[in-house]
C-alpha cells in the first residue's frame, strides 16, 4: 500500500513539474518576452521602460537562470509578479480561488449526486419508457453548452419572473442557479460512464448468483452494482475537473460573480503572461491533485488492485 | 426408492413453453416441457447448448433473461405456481427454498466483497437472518465452510473470491446454495470450468450434502460422464423438448430415443485401434521437438518454474498430447513452441530446424508451417469478417497469390473441413461454435501448414460436435498428413486422438509414453490420479459389459 501511494504521488509531482516546463518553453516561443508583449498595448513604449521592467521582473536574465530560479519560486509559493497590476500572481488568485472552489466544488457534488440518482433511476425503474427517457438525458445534458443554459436561465428567472437578482446578492437563488447549470453540464459524462458501467456489471454472472440468493433489484444496485461500476466513472470525475474549471469561468462570467474567470478574462485581454501562466499552472495542478486522490481511492473499492502490483489502476475504457 | 415414489412431486412442471426474441425471428427454446422432481431426487439435465437445457432450469428460479418469453404452462413448487407469483414473494422463494449453484465460479461471486459477508448476505436476505447477531451469524458462515470441507475457515472469512483458487470459489458458492437448505437446487454446469481431479471433490461434497439434506436437485450438464456419475434420473433435451426421461441404469441399459443412443455412442467411444499402437515411423525427423524447455516467471521470492525440464518429440504425421490441470505449464509449452513466448533455457526444433531464438523474417517463415488453433473460436475470429476474409487472410499477410488463387484456395480449404461453399460470404457471427471451430482450422492450414498446435480446441464444443472435428481431424491428418501437438484437460477426447501422450504437472513432464501405455498402464501416481477422476465409472462399467 505505501509503494501504490509513494509512486503515485512521485507521478503526481513529475506532471506538475512537466506541465510548468512546457508552459515555460510555450511562453519563450511567443515573438517577444511577457515584458514586450504586454506593453505593446501602448502605441509607443518607451524602450527604457522596457529595460527597466524587465529587470525588475527578472526577464532579462539567461533563459536557464529564470527556469530554475522560477521553478525554485513554485515551491516557496512564489509565482512573480502580475505585470499589469505590479501584485504578486499567487496573491491575486488567492483572493478569487475561493469562490470558485466553492461553485466548483458544491456543483461536482451536485453533478456526482444527479448522475447516481439518474442511473439508479435508469436501473430500477419498472416501466421501459420511463427507463428509455432517463437514458436519454445525459447526451442532452452534454449537449446543451453552459452559457447558453446561464443565460436561458438568468433570462427566464431574473427578467421574465423576477424571482432572482441578476447581480450575485447572496440570495439562494443566485448561488442555487449557478451551480445548477454547472452540475447538470458536468453531470453528462459522469452518469454517462457509470450507465455503461452498471451494464457490464449487470452482465456479470454474480448479479445472477445474487438474484438466485433472493436480493431484490435495489440491494444489488446499492450493495454490489455501485462499489463494482464506480471505478470508470470515478476516472471520468478525475477528468472532468478541466470541464468544471473551463465550466466556471464561463458560469462566473455569465452570473457577473467574482471569481478565476475574472481573473482568466482580464488577464488575456491585457496579455498578463505571468498571470496566464500562474492560472495555467494553477489549473493544472488543481487536475493532477484530483486525479491523485481518484487513484488513491481505487483500492478502497477494488481489494484487486493493490494485488496487480505495477499495473497499477485499471483506467477503464471511457468509450 | 418406494419412499420417494409414494412422495407427492416437489417440483411440477407443466406445458412449459418459452420463446427468445418476437415475430418471425422468435427462437422457441422450451417447446411444452413437462417434468416432475420428487423431495430429494437428482435429476441430471442433458443435452448439447442450445438444447433448451439452461433456459428450463432458469424458468424454475426465475432468471431468465428479459428477451425471453414464457408463452404458455406452469411451473409448481409445493403446489404453487411460480410464474403466476409477484416479484417480492419470488425474492423470498429464491436463496430460501430454491437455491442455485452457477457455471463459473471465478464470475459468480462479487469480486469487491469478502467471502464471509457473501454467504451471511444469505441470512440477512431471508426472515431467519434478522433474528441472528453478529457473532451467530460469523458462526453460520464458519459451519457452513467447514460443511462443505473449506480448510481455516476463520481465515477464509475475510478473504476476498481473487484470493481463493477456482475449486475453492466453488465451494464457497456451494455453501451458498446449502445456506437455508433449501428443498431445491438448480446446478448449471457447475463443475464444467473446473479441472478434473477439483470436479470430482467438488461433486462429491455437493451431491453428499443434497442426500443428507434431502435436496432436490436439477443438475445441468452437456456431460453425459458426470450426469451418470451422481443422478437418479436423467432427462435428454434437444431443441426444446424433452427426447427421453427415465432412471439412469435404464437409460444406459436401453436408450429408446435415437439422439440419446448417438449421445451415449459419443461418451464410450473410445480411440481407433490401429492409432494408438502407433507405426514405425520413428526414424523420421520429429514435427516438432523439445529438449530441456524451461520458463521461469517473476523473480526473486515470485519466482515459479512454469515450465521445468521438458523434452518431448512429435512424430510426423501422427499426434502427441499433452494433457495436465490448470496451471500445470501445457499451453506456456505451446507457446513457446509457436515463439509467441521467449524460453529460459531450451531448445525448439521444427520439422529438424532449431527455431528457439528465430526471429524477424525467420520467424516469420516458421508460421508458415506451424500454425495455432486457440481454445474459443468465438473469440479467435473477428465477428465482422466474413468467412473467406478471415480464411484468407494469412494469404493477404504473406502476399500469397492473386486475388482470383486466393478465391479458388479458399474453396479449396472450405472443402476440406467440409463446409459448403457458400458459407464463405458468412460472416463469422452468423456460425455456429463447431462452425467457427472449422474455419479456424481452414485459417491455420491456409498457408499449408504440415504442423498444428491445437490448444484445447474442442473444450468450448458439445459432444457430438467434438466427435465431428475430430473426425475431421484425423481425415486431414491421413490425407495431408499432418502433426499435432493437441493440447487438452479431456482424457476422453485425448484417448481418441492420441499417439503418444505427455503429462504435465507444476511445469514438469511426468509421465509421456504411447497413449495406449499411459492411459491404460499409468506408471505415475499422477497419471493414474488424472484417470480415476475423470467421470463416468458408470458409463464405462456399462460400457464394457
Amino acid at each position: 500500500m505505501a509503494a501504490y501511494i509513494a509512486r503515485r504521488i512521485g507521478q503526481a509531482l513529475l506532471v506538475i513539474w512537466l506541465a510548468y516546463t512546457l508552459v515555460f518553453l510555450a511562453v519563450q516561443l511567443l515573438p517577444n518576452d511577457p515584458v514586450t508583449i504586454f506593453l505593446s498595448a501602448d502605441a509607443a513604449a518607451d524602450p527604457a521602460t522596457i529595460a527597466a521592467m524587465k529587470a525588475q521582473y527578472g526577464y532579462d536574465q539567461p533563459l536557464i537562470v529564470q527556469y530554475f530560479s522560477q521553478l525554485a519560486g513554485l515551491f516557496t509559493g512564489d509565482f512573480g509578479y502580475s505585470l499589469a497590476s505590479g501584485q504578486p500572481v499567487a496573491e491575486r488568485i488567492g483572493a478569487v480561488v475561493g469562490s470558485t472552489l466553492v461553485l466548483a466544488s458544491s456543483a461536482f457534488v451536485t453533478a456526482v449526486v444527479f448522475a447516481v440518482g439518474l442511473v439508479a433511476s435508469a436501473t430500477l425503474a419498472r416501466k421501459t419508457w420511463l427507463k428509455r427517457l432517463v437514458i436519454n438525458l445525459p447526451p442532452l445534458f452534454a449537449a446543451v453548452p453552459v452559457f447558453w443554459l446561464g443565460l436561458v436561465l438568468l433570462q427566464l428567472l431574473s427578467i421574465q419572473l423576477g424571482i432572482m437578482s441578476l447581480f450575485p446578492d447572496g440570495s439562494f437563488a443566485s448561488i442555487a442557479v449557478p451551480v445548477l447549470v454547472l452540475a447538470i453540464h458536468v453531470s453528462a459524462p459522469i452518469a454517462q460512464v457509470l450507465l455503461k458501467s452498471v451494464d457490464n456489471v449487470h452482465a456479470q454472472p454474480f448479479v445472477d448468483v445474487l438474484r438466485a440468493k433472493g436480493a431484490s433489484p435495489s440491494w444489488i444496485f446499492f450493495r454490489h452494482t455501485l462499489k463494482n461500476a464506480a471505478a470508470p466513472a470515478m476516472t471520468i470525475s478525475g477528468i472532468t475537473v478541466g470541464t468544471l474549471l473551463a465550466g466556471s469561468v464561463i458560469t462566473e462570467t455569465v452570473f457577473a460573480r467574482s471569481g478565476l474567470g475574472q481573473v482568466v478574462l482580464q488577464s488575456v485581454t491585457a496579455q498578463d503572461v505571468a498571470l496566464v501562466q500562474g492560472l495555467v499552472l494553477l489549473t493544472a495542478t488543481a487536475f493532477v491533485v484530483v486525479n491523485l486522490v481518484v487513484d488513491l481511492l481505487y483500492p478502497l473499492l477494488d481489494p484487486r488492485i493493490l494485488k496487480s502490483g505495477t499495473h497499477g489502476a485499471p483506467r477503464a475504457l471511457v468509450a | 426408492m418406494s419412499t420417494i415414489d409414494s412422495a407427492p412431486a416437489l417440483l411440477d412442471i407443466r406445458g412449459l413453453s418459452i420463446t427468445y426474441g418476437h415475430g418471425d425471428e422468435a427462437v422457441v427454446a422450451a417447446d411444452h416441457l413437462d417434468l416432475a422432481l420428487k423431495p430429494g431426487e437428482i435429476v441430471a439435465l442433458v443435452g448439447e447448448s442450445g438444447s433448451g437445457k439452461s433456459t428450463l432450469s432458469k424458468a424454475i428460479i426465475g432468471l431468465l433473461p428479459q428477451s425471453a418469453r414464457v408463452l404458455d404452462g406452469s411451473i409448481d413448487l409445493a403446489g404453487e405456481n411460480l410464474l403466476d407469483m409477484p416479484a417480492k414473494e419470488l425474492e423470498s422463494i429464491r436463496g430460501r427454498r430454491i437455491g442455485m449453484v452457477p457455471q463459473d465460479p471465478g464470475a459468480s461471486l462479487d469480486p469487491v466483497k469478502t467471502v464471509g459477508s457473501q454467504i451471511s448476505e444469505v441470512f440477512r436476505l431471508h426472515q431467519q437472518g434478522r433474528k441472528r447477531s453478529k457473532a451467530q451469524l460469523r458462526a453460520e458462515v464458519i459451519r457452513l465452510l467447514e460443511l462443505v470441507g473449506i480448510d481455516t475457515p476463520e481465515q477464509r472469512i475475510g478473504q476476498y473470491p481473487h484470493e481463493l483458487s477456482g475449486g475453492l470459489k466453488q465451494r464457497v458458492l456451494i455453501a451458498i446454495a446449502f445456506a437455508l437448505e433449501p428443498e431445491l437446487l438448480i446446478a448449471d454446469e457447475p463443475t464444467s470450468a473446473l479441472d478434473v481431479t477439483v470436479q470430482q471433490t467438488i461433486l462429491e461434497v455437493f451431491t453428499k450434502l443434497a442426500r443428507e439434506l434431502g435436496t432436490a436437485v436439477i443438475f445441468v450438464t452437456h456431460d453425459l460422464a458426470v450426469a451418470t456419475d451422481i443422478a437418479d434420473r436423467i432427462v435428454v433435451m434437444q431443441h426444446g423438448r424433452i427426447r427421453e426421461d427415465r432412471p439412469v441404469r435404464e437409460i444406459l441399459r436401453a436408450p429408446e430415443d435415437p439422439y440419446t443412443r448417438m449421445l451415449l455412442t459419443e461418451a464410450t467411444a473410445s480411440g481407433d485401434e490401429s492409432r494408438t499402437t502407433g507405426d514405425a515411423r520413428g526414424s523420421e525427423v520429429p514435427a516438432i521437438e523439445v529438449t530441456g524447455l524451461k520458463r521461469i516467471f517473476g523473480s526473486g521470492k515470485t519466482e515459479r518454474a512454469a515450465v521445468d525440464e521438458v523434452s518431448f518429440a512429435v512424430r510426423p504425421g501422427t499426434t502427441f498430447s499433452l494433457v495436465g490441470e490448470s496451471g500445470s505449464g501445457k499451453s506456456t509449452t505451446a507457446r513457446i513452441i509457436m515463439r509467441l513466448l521467449e524460453p529460459t533455457a531450451g531448445i525448439v526444433k521444427i520439422h529438424g530446424q532449431d527455431v528457439t531464438h528465430v526471429r524477424g523474417a525467420a520467424k516469420r517463415e516458421l508460421w508458415r508451417s506451424l500454425q495455432l488453433v486457440y481454445q474459443n473460436p468465438d473469440s479467435a475470429l473477428d465477428p465482422r469478417y466474413s468467412v473467406s476474409r478471415i480464411i484468407s487472410e494469412p494469404l493477404g499477410n504473406y502476399k500469397v497469390g492473386s486475388k482470383t488463387e486466393r478465391k479458388v484456395r479458399v474453396a479449396e480449404l472450405l472443402d476440406a473441413v467440409n463446409l459448403p461453399s457458400r458459407m464463405a460470404a458468412l460472416d463469422a457471427k452468423e456460425l455456429s461454435g463447431g462452425q467457427r471451430q472449422r474455419v479456424a482450422i481452414a485459417r491455420a492450414l491456409a498457408l499449408g501448414a504440415k504442423t498444428l498446435v491445437l490448444d484445447e480446441a474442442l473444450s468450448a464444443l458439445d459432444v457430438l460436435t467434438q466427435a465431428q472435428i475430430l473426425a475431421l481431424l484425423e481425415d486431414l491428418q491421413v490425407n495431408q498428413g499432418l502433426s499435432y501437438l493437441f493440447i487438452s484437460h479431456d482424457l476422453h477426447v485425448v484417448e481418441r486422438i492420441s499417439h503418444d501422450v505427455g503429462v504435465m504437472r507444476q511445469g514438469r513432464l511426468v509421465e509421456v509414453g504411447a497413449a495406449a501405455q499411459v492411459l491404460n498402464n499409468p506408471a505415475s501416481e499422477y497419471t493414474r490420479l488424472l484417470l480415476d477422476s475423470n467421470p463416468g465409472a458408470l458409463l464405462r462399467e456399462m460400457a464394457t459389459n
